[in-house]
């Protein structure tokens, strides 16, 4: 079976985020001043294959863990999909 | 000493600091290539600065799995010596062979310019020959060199002496307004715990060359030979 991955990866919450710091200060230059805490991450999507979804899951979190993210400064969560 | 210089693809510091280390410093030093898996009997290992697989995912992720890093974690575990400057530092820290990790500077800025740094303490051996009261003008080249740990490992680092140096002005007070990159506690650069892998951002071997007018980094680099036996 075929999964695809849809992972989200971002800043900490407790750290500063100069860019999404940045970025909001430019949409209220935009006069959308309603808009506040930007906060800017990555969005990644592969392709695994695997017998089953808990079986891409797992091996999706190990690549999450090992190299996609940082634990120390970065979350991640992510979405499976079966494609074939 | 034998030293080994890890070259990685996009590494762009490492002939300046095999310079240092053979010429100014009159080392044998020889030159590792990251896709090999022999640290070729050395007894320092050093990651150079640069901006290894173009910073691609996060500074230092992806040199972090080079073939040549295992050997390179093997060596670290054994009590070998490992110093990493700049994306070394980076690199080191993404390895888990150093605590913490380096975020984007606060200003999002790339950052190229002299600043003052001084030793914290003299647990260790690249700080152990630097007086405490001295003040080291040094270049610093990054645009992620804000230090950041979690608390609990902040408190830890700091009670195991494991930081080596701090930014400072050039009196050498440890202040906000001399802090480059919004470094958490002024950190420039730390050590593991048992003292022996190293890393710092900002870079000795830009200043160690009399002839560019400044050799404040060879107290650094000095600070390595006199406490390790020839």
């Amino acid at each position: 079976m075929k999964f695809k991955a849809e992972i989200d990866i971002m800043p900490l919450k407790a750290l500063l985020d100069p860019q999404g710091k940045a970025v909001t200060s430019s949409l209220k230059n935009l006069d959308l001043s309603e808009i506040d805490n930007v906060r800017i991450g990555k969005h990644i999507s592969l392709e695994i294959e695997a017998d089953s979804k808990e079986a891409a899951s797992a091996k999706v979190e190990e690549a999450c863990k090992r190299l996609l993210a940082n634990q120390v400064m970065e979350s991640f969560e992510f979405e499976l999909e079966e494609i074939a | 000493m034998k030293f080994g210089v890890i070259t990685f693809p996009g590494s762009n510091c490492d002939q300046d600091m095999v310079y240092v280390l053979e010429t100014i410093l009159e080392q044998e030093v020889v030159q590792l290539w990251h896709k090999d898996h022999d640290l070729k009997g050395v007894d320092f290992v050093v990651l150079p600065g640069g901006f290894s697989y173009g910073d691609y995912l996060r500074s230092g992720a992806i040199a972090n799995y080079s073939p040549l890093m295992k050997e390179v974690r093997e060596f670290a575990e054994k009590g070998g010596f490992v110093l990493g400057i700049c994306n070394g530092f980076q690199i080191l820290c993404e390895s888990g062979l150093l605590p913490g990790t380096l975020l984007h500077n606060d200003h999002q800025k790339f950052t190229c310019k002299n600043v003052f740094l001084k030793a914290d303490n003299n647990s260790s051996l690249i700080n152990r020959e630097v007086p405490l009261d001295e003040v080291l003008n040094i270049p610093i080249a990054h645009a992620e060199g804000r230090y950041y740990a979690s608390e609990e490992t902040l408190k830890e680092i700091n009670a195991n002496n494991q930081v080596i140096y701090r930014y400072c002005d050039a009196d050498g007070n440890v202040t906000a307004d001399s802090n480059p990159n919004g470094s958490l506690e002024n950190i420039a650069g730390v050590c593991n715990k048992a003292g022996n892998v190293f890393g710092m951002m900002p870079h000795p071997e830009r200043a160690a060359d009399p002839e560019l007018g400044n050799t404040d980094g060879l107290t650094i680099l000095k600070s390595i030979l006199a406490a390790v036996p020839a």
